[in-house]
């Protein structure tokens, strides 16, 4: 049996905007992957928190807020210190991202950032094959 | 306990280790969970439930170090409040300077097999609190309420040193009783409105509170639900130990001291009539019961597939000219017995 694909679904920040994770969730989990919703407004440190003791392969954070560029480096880095230095999870990012916003983000560990108008198999797919990918590295 | 608070490790832990190798082997892991190493414990408890090369040692190992966590179950109907319920208790306990794991159990899909798990969108108050750890799990096709792997991860959060264990099932119906198993203390969760006192009379749930909790109960209601249940509880053949039915608004706070006050004298309870050597023993026996199913059933109707067995037997039901108490006669004594060449062969298992 392969192993369950775990996801974190985190709504950081002052963003009280879930309908887009919930559309995401509900995508992971008819493609039979095990969810964890966070709940709204929760701080970088409280998102990494759970992705460590949740032991989940990816963390995709929905944020509509604008506030992209302090919130997921700040998540990466909480994750990192969780767990002892290595980011060995897919961190992934979706929401209102403006283009120009996307290489900084990349830079700081994000393996891909998911704007309006995205599909959900998109989104599927690109978590189960890197999932994959991570997973065999 | 304090100075772990610093390391970010356990209560009951000598130290917390800061280096984790991203690897998913489980080398060492067990030594790390004993050290309160918090990734560590999440990893182990995946490699449990997916049923992993190296699960077996883990849980051999978890077994042969074991540790006297309390174990509070909690169960009721979906949306009675469960999760608001926990993250109280939880803020409760750490206030009496108790360390705190939540397992909390979700339903998974029967179709895809997905899972949504969202107890943790209630728990506000200690979300980085050192020593309260929380791990949700799907419940995987198992029914009962909880799921397959659950003895294991309790004897494994065990080792890890909490005083106390939070298992919350997925929202119940009425006979999702797996709960009083393996927990030392169950609380049975409702909520106002939920139907007349005719529910009250009915076999099930309602027969496995240690305590009982008519949550949100600033709503109207309430008292009468609590009425209720006293009434019912009234009727019960007169033990040892009478449930209390506690008024909480899991929200506020309210009454959630008094809720707390009752899970400790149940406990004393348990300590002082000698119950709890009686409790203890049916987690055991619980987990021995899920090996077992595991072990036969599925190695039944693993070796009577293989053999082609299996096939002719469903066309020979199908077609009316046998029964499944007759078959399940015939595969259990021609495939047992030939599994217990390799019992317990860990590479089975995954």
């Amino acid at each position: 049996m392969e192993r369950k694909i775990r996801v974190l679904v985190g709504k950081p920040g002052l963003d009280g905007h879930d309908r887009g994770a919930m559309v995401v969730a509900r995508a992971y989990r008819d493609a039979g992957m095990e969810v964890v919703y966070s709940g709204l407004h929760r701080t970088p440190e409280e998102l990494a928190r759970m992705a460590v003791e949740e032991d989940v392969d990816v963390v995709a954070l929905s944020i509509l807020s604008g506030a992209h560029g302090t919130l997921v480096p700040k998540v990466i880095e909480h994750l990192k210190k969780e767990k002892g230095g290595a980011l060995d999870v897919l961190v992934l990012v979706g929401g209102v991202i403006p283009h120009d916003d996307i290489p900084a983000l990349k830079a700081a560990g994000v393996a891909e950032v998911f704007g309006p108008g995205t599909s959900t198999e998109e989104i599927v797919e690109y978590t189960r094959t890197h999932v994959r990918e991570k997973r065999a590295s | 306990m304090e100075q772990n608070k610093e390391l970010g490790g356990f209560p009951g832990s000598i130290s917390a280790e800061g280096s984790f190798s991203p690897s998913r082997g489980p080398e060492n892991l067990f030594e790390k969970i004993c050290r309160g190493d918090r990734p560590a414990l999440a990893r182990a408890i995946s490699l449990i439930e997916d049923g992993a090369p190296g699960s077996r040692e883990l849980v051999r190992a978890a077994y042969r170090t074991p540790k006297n966590s309390r174990i509070v179950g909690i169960t009721g109907a979906p949306g009675v409040g469960k999760s608001s319920l926990v993250d109280g208790i939880v803020d409760e306990l750490r206030s009496m300077g108790r360390s705190v794991a939540i397992i909390a159990v979700d339903p998974s899909s029967p179709f895809t097999g997905g899972a949504i798990l969202g107890d943790r969108v209630r728990m506000k108050r200690r979300t980085t609190d050192p020593h309260v750890f929380f791990r949700s799990l799907a419940s995987r096709g198992h029914l009962g309420g909880l799921t397959r792997a659950t003895g294991d991860v309790l004897a494994l959060v065990g080792v890890a040193g909490f005083d106390d264990v939070l298992v919350e099932t997925v929202g119940a119906g009425q006979s999702e009783v797996d709960v009083m198993k393996y927990a030392n203390t169950v609380l049975v969760v409702l909520s106002p409105g939920l139907g007349d006192s005719v529910q009250t009379l009915k076999a099930g749930i309602l027969e496995i509170g240690d305590v009982f909790v008519v949550n949100k109960a600033d709503l109207a209601g309430a008292d009468r639900t609590r009425a209720e249940l006293e009434m019912m509880l009234d009727m019960c053949p007169q033990g040892g130990w009478r449930p209390p039915v506690i008024k909480t608004v899991a929200t506020t706070g309210e009454g959630l001291a008094e809720l707390v006050g009752a899970i400790e004298a149940h406990y004393e309870y348990l300590k002082s009539s000698g119950d709890l050597k009686a409790r203890v023993r049916s987690r055991f026996l619980a987990s021995l019961e899920e090996y077992l199913k595991r072990e036969m059933v599925d190695k039944v109707l693993k070796a009577a597939s293989a053999s082609g067995e299996l096939e002719r037997c469903l066309a020979a039901l199908e077609a009316g000219k046998d029964d499944p108490a007759s078959v399940a006669g015939r595969l259990a004594s021609r495939y047992s017995a030939a599994s217990s060449c390799s019992p317990l062969a860990p590479s089975e298992r995954s």
